[in-house]
Order: C-alpha cells, then sequence, then structure tokens
C-alpha cells in the first residue's frame, strides 16, 4: 500500500488552498493512498519498451496561424466577476505574498 | 553594506541572470487576442485567456518559431520533441490559477552568448530558453500607492496575459570578479540587441517587453561551491542591472563577513534609492506542482524547419562588431566605449540612414548620452531615432545649422516638436546664410569698433575674432562664422597673408 503521511496531506491541502481540518486530514490520508495505489498499479503492466504517455491522441506541432480573433468585449469578459472597478476585475486583498 | 573592492578581495560572485522577452507577435500565445501593448483594461481578452470553462488553448505557431530562432541565435540545442506544464499557484494576475509554461523540457538549451565586456570577449553561458505566457497586471489600491503592503484591494487588467514569453536562462556566470556588475549588464544590452535584430521583440525595458531578474551569491575567495543566492525581480534597465549587482555584492558580503547566513530569497529593486529590500523567502509555498499540459499537444520542430529559421538568422554578434568597427574605422576604445553605452545598434541605425561613423558615434555618445543620464533613462528610450539624428547630422552638413544651433535642434525633437526640419524652422535656428544680411550686420560691428577695425586694416588679422564675436551675437549665433571671418577680411582689405 502506498503511503500517504498526515504531513503531505496537509502540505498539499495548503497549496490547493484548501482549510482542512484534522478529522478531515485523517480521513483523507488513507482515502489517497488508495487512489495513490490504483495508479501505482499502471507501473506493474507498463514495460520498458512503453514510453510515459501524457496526451491521449497521438498528434504533435499543432499551430494556429498568428492572426487576431475577435474575443469578449470588456462587459462580457467581467459581466461573471463578483466586482469590478474601474473595467477591471476587484479582487481581495492579497496578503502574506508579494 | 561592505565596500564593494574589499568585498571582492574577500569574495567571488557568482552571477546568474534570468531574462523575460515579451514577443511581437500579433496574436496572444495561445488564443487570437491581440499581443499589442496597453489598450483599454480587459479589451484583449477571450475564454481562454481569461481561463473560462471550456475553454481550449492552441499554440501560436509564430511564437515557436520566434523562440527557436532566439534559441539559435544562442547557440542552443533544440529539443526535438517537448512539452508545455503547467505551474501551478494561486495568485490573481493568473486567472487559470496556473501559468502555462515549460518545464524539465525547454524548447532550447545548452548556449552562450560571447559578450563585449570592455573590449573582452566573456563568455556566459545559457541553461535554457523556454516558452511561457506573461501574467495580468495588478494595480493595488489603498495603503501606500502602488504596493501590495497596505493595499485594500486589488484591480486587475488580463490584456497582457498569455502574451507569449521566452524566458532565457544562463548558467551560474563565475570568474567574472570585480568585473561581474559589468558583465551583468552587458548581458543584458548584447542580449537585447541580438533580440532586436531577430527582430522578434520590441525589447523596450521601459514598457517591460525585457525584464531582468538577478541572482546573486558569493563564496569565499578560491572556494568552488556557490553561496546561497538572492534572485533581485524585475531589474528594468541596463544600469540598474549592473546597481543591482553591486549593491547585492556588498549586501551579501557584509551579512558574509559578520558570520551570519544569507537568507534565500526574492528581492525588490528600488530604482530611485539604487537599493534591494526583502521579498518573499523562497520556502516549500514553491512548490509549484508542475505537469504536463494535458491540453496542448508536444511540439516537434522537425530538421528541417530548424535549418530552414536557421538560415534567417542575423550576423553573429561578434563577427558583427569586428566587421562594424573595421568598417567604421573605429579605435578600439570608440567601439568598447559605444557597446558599453549599449549605442551599437543606435550608432548603425544612424548610420544606416546617412551620418557619418564618427558624427553618429559623437552625438550618441556625448549630445544625448548627457541626456539620457540627467533623465536617468537609456539612451534607447530618448524621443529620438536614428534617421532624426542622421537628419540633424545632415543639416550641420549642409551648413543649415552648426554644432549649437544643433543642440538646440535635439532640444525640440526631444521636446516632441516634430522633425528636426520643423523644429528648425519653427524655432528660427537656420543659419543666416544670405550675404545682405550679414554683410549689414558685419558693418555695423566695423562701425561699433573702429579701434579693432583699425587694428585688422594694419594687418593685425587675429583681432578679428572680437568682430566675429560681435556679429555672431548681433546674428544670435545663427550665423557661418567661417564666412563672416571672409566678410570682415574683404571689407576691411586684409587678406590671410
Ligand atoms: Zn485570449
Amino acid at each position: 500500500m502506498s503511503d500517504i503521511t498526515r504531513d503531505e496531506v496537509a502540505h498539499l491541502a495548503d497549496l490547493a488552498r484548501i482549510d482542512l481540518s484534522e478529522a478531515e486530514i485523517d480521513k483523507l490520508a488513507p482515502q489517497l493512498a488508495v487512489i495513490l495505489e490504483a495508479i501505482d498499479s499502471i507501473a506493474d503492466v507498463a514495460t520498458d519498451d512503453i514510453p510515459p504517455t501524457s496526451h491521449a491522441v497521438p498528434l504533435t506541432n499543432v499551430f494556429r496561424e498568428d492572426v487576431v480573433r475577435p474575443g469578449l468585449t470588456a462587459e462580457q469578459a467581467l459581466a461573471g466577476a463578483p466586482a469590478t472597478e474601474d473595467q477591471r476585475f476587484l479582487v481581495p486583498r492579497i496578503l502574506g505574498e508579494d | 553594506m561592505m565596500d564593494f573592492d574589499e568585498a571582492l578581495e574577500q569574495f567571488d560572485p557568482a552571477l546568474g541572470l534570468e531574462v523575460h522577452v515579451e514577443l511581437n507577435t500579433a496574436t496572444k500565445m495561445f488564443c487570437g487576442c491581440p499581443a499589442a501593448f496597453g489598450g483599454e483594461p480587459n479589451t484583449h481578452v477571450c475564454p481562454t485567456c481569461l481561463g473560462l470553462p471550456g475553454s481550449m488553448p492552441v499554440v501560436n505557431g509564430k511564437a515557436v518559431e520566434s523562440a527557436i530562432r532566439i534559441g539559435l541565435a544562442l547557440n542552443c540545442s533544440i529539443a526535438e520533441w517537448c512539452r508545455f506544464a503547467r505551474k501551478n499557484y494561486f495568485y490573481p494576475d493568473m486567472p487559470k490559477n496556473f501559468q502555462t509554461s515549460q518545464y524539465d523540457e525547454p524548447i532550447a538549451f545548452d548556449g552562450y552568448l560571447d559578450v563585449d565586456v570592455e573590449g573582452e570577449t566573456f563568455r556566459v553561458e545559457i541553461e535554457r530558453a523556454h516558452m511561457e505566457e506573461d501574467t495580468g497586471k495588478s494595480t493595488h489600491v489603498g495603503g501606500t500607492t502602488g504596493r501590495i503592503h497596505g493595499a485594500e484591494y486589488s484591480l486587475v487588467d488580463y490584456n497582457r496575459a498569455g502574451i507569449p514569453l521566452i524566458e532565457i536562462v544562463t548558467r551560474p556566470i563565475v570568474g567574472a570578479g570585480v568585473k561581474a556588475p559589468l558583465v551583468a549588464r552587458a548581458y543584458v544590452q548584447q542580449l537585447r540587441d541580438l533580440i532586436l535584430a531577430l527582430g522578434v521583440s520590441e525589447a523596450r525595458m521601459d514598457q517591460g517587453n525585457l525584464r531582468a531578474d538577478v541572482n546573486l551569491s558569493l563564496a569565499p575567495k578560491g572556494s568552488d561551491r556557490l553561496g546561497t543566492r538572492s534572485e533581485t525581480k524585475n531589474v528594468n534597465s541596463f544600469r540598474s542591472v549592473e546597481r543591482a549587482v553591486r549593491y547585492e555584492i556588498s549586501r551579501h558580503a557584509a551579512i558574509l563577513a559578520a558570520g551570519d547566513a544569507v537568507v534565500q530569497e526574492t528581492r525588490h529593486w528600488h530604482e530611485d534609492t539604487g537599493i534591494t529590500t526583502s521579498g518573499r523567502e523562497k520556502s516549500d509555498a514553491e512548490d509549484y506542482r508542475y505537469f504536463p499540459e494535458p491540453d496542448l499537444v508536444p511540439v516537434a520542430p522537425s530538421a528541417q524547419w530548424v535549418e530552414e529559421l536557421r538560415g534567417t538568422l542575423p550576423e553573429n554578434p561578434t563577427a558583427k562588431r569586428a566587421r562594424l568597427q573595421a568598417e567604421w574605422g573605429f579605435s578600439d576604445l570608440e567601439m568598447r566605449d559605444t557597446v558599453g553605452a549599449g549605442a551599437l545598434g543606435l550608432v548603425e541605425e544612424t548610420i544606416t540612414a546617412g551620418a557619418a561613423p564618427q558624427a553618429a558615434r559623437k552625438w550618441w555618445l556625448s549630445e544625448l548620452a548627457r541626456r539620457a543620464n540627467e533623465e536617468g533613462v537609456e539612451l534607447s528610450d530618448l524621443a529620438i531615432t536614428p534617421a532624426q539624428v542622421a537628419r540633424i547630422q545632415a543639416l550641420v552638413d549642409e551648413g543649415k545649422v552648426n554644432d549649437k544651433l544643433a543642440r538646440q535642434v535635439f532640444d525640440g525633437v526631444l521636446a516632441g516638436e516634430g522633425e528636426p526640419d520643423a523644429v528648425v524652422e519653427a524655432r528660427g535656428l537656420a543659419i543666416v546664410s544670405d550675404d545682405g544680411a550679414l554683410s549689414a550686420a558685419v558693418d555695423d560691428a566695423i562701425a561699433a569698433n573702429p579701434d579693432v577695425a583699425e587694428k585688422i586694416r594694419g594687418g593685425k588679422v587675429a583681432a578679428a575674432g572680437a568682430l566675429i564675436g560681435a556679429v555672431m551675437k548681433q546674428m544670435r549665433g545663427q550665423a557661418d562664422a567661417g564666412r563672416v571671418r571672409e566678410l570682415i577680411l574683404e571689407k576691411l582689405g586684409a587678406g590671410e597673408g
């Protein structure tokens, strides 16, 4: 069984800005371990001649012409924003970072 | 702070430079929004660059082409196959909560740039150049103006989010010693020249098209390991790159000499005071959990495409400097000063626009360098083009203005009064070549200075200077002094002997 420690779960939750209680960490750690184990089982069937796969389709070099296409108006862009000011997205105070 | 020279007696500096270049493609990296600078807030946006659900990015082929050309110009190997990666972090300047970048598979790697530092060639090794996208622009409201600390909230404009960026990272630059600040400056300057020659970016530091992060660490002299580094962000002029390196060397040296440890952190550069201040400490919060971008397929440039692009490269910078120096007939010192002032491209364009090499060099390195220095800006940021400088020199060559009047033409052009000819016209600066007006002024001067006139008649030609001065004064400097002298001697019947 793959191990994932309580500390690792707390760290990942912190990175993902998810506030977990101690009880939730206790509950999630074994659940995540099961998921990791399922993924690890792929390694059992993979052989050396199968490269790691990151994409579902075997394509490369899908490029777009460098031609401007119409986008959204500022009104449309801001329509879903919880708050705006001066045609900009208003976001809460940013703390603890620069 | 330890004295700079003293610091370098005790320590060896290691530099690292990360330069971000904003490409001048018509559209963004992954969507068809315009990549133009500025614009009304949030008018260059679409569902893709706003990270709205269901939107899908598609790579701008032109940006990949520019990335490969930059890589080749920096003598890099080009990846046969590489992927984009998500750099995950939470910050409102990226609405997707990740920046699309490249991680361990950069498009270009293992190159170098030979940099001219005071006439010596210094090889700066390039670790990698990778593709990514720019972030949006935040304005912090409340608290101290524009600063994040104490701000009540922030306003975000996403016009810039998604503009193609190439990040160019050097390997640690060691062995520069006391020249480290100059090497850093010369590298950024000469990298910018190369980017301009490639035509892939406007590369204006004042508009943020080209931004430098300066990494610095010190090790005790003779030691072969690297010390703890600081990373000074967004140093946005050549001069500041040099100053920031000097400052950090002195700061690190003082900390190490006191037996303390340098903190690994990002630092902010303050242009006004010339110091850096602590930003954010590097911690495990800097865990970006990179993973391959599933929405973009890999980039695999064919050998044929890469070779085609190699054929479009501008002349190698070192060879070009040697060729230009020979063509222009500059001395080593003149060439070194021109390169050191970041004026090589400007002088070259001025010469191409018709000015003689020495005249082009003179204006940029004296008159314009002085003004740039006074204003604390780069030469290239001055509001004058090489073509305008060439035109002003042409006005001098044509005898329409002299050097003194030419300086006033520079004033006018820099003040936004229009092209040189328009400035001459509007300010009434042209030299009076009408012999009638000159002749009258000479007659006046002779009448007003009978003693001097008598001396000249008597053969004391050297006394003519006083009369020339009087005429020039009356003509408000707008006369050809040589012609004035001729007229005086003619009228007083005194030949040059
Ligand atoms: Zn867009």
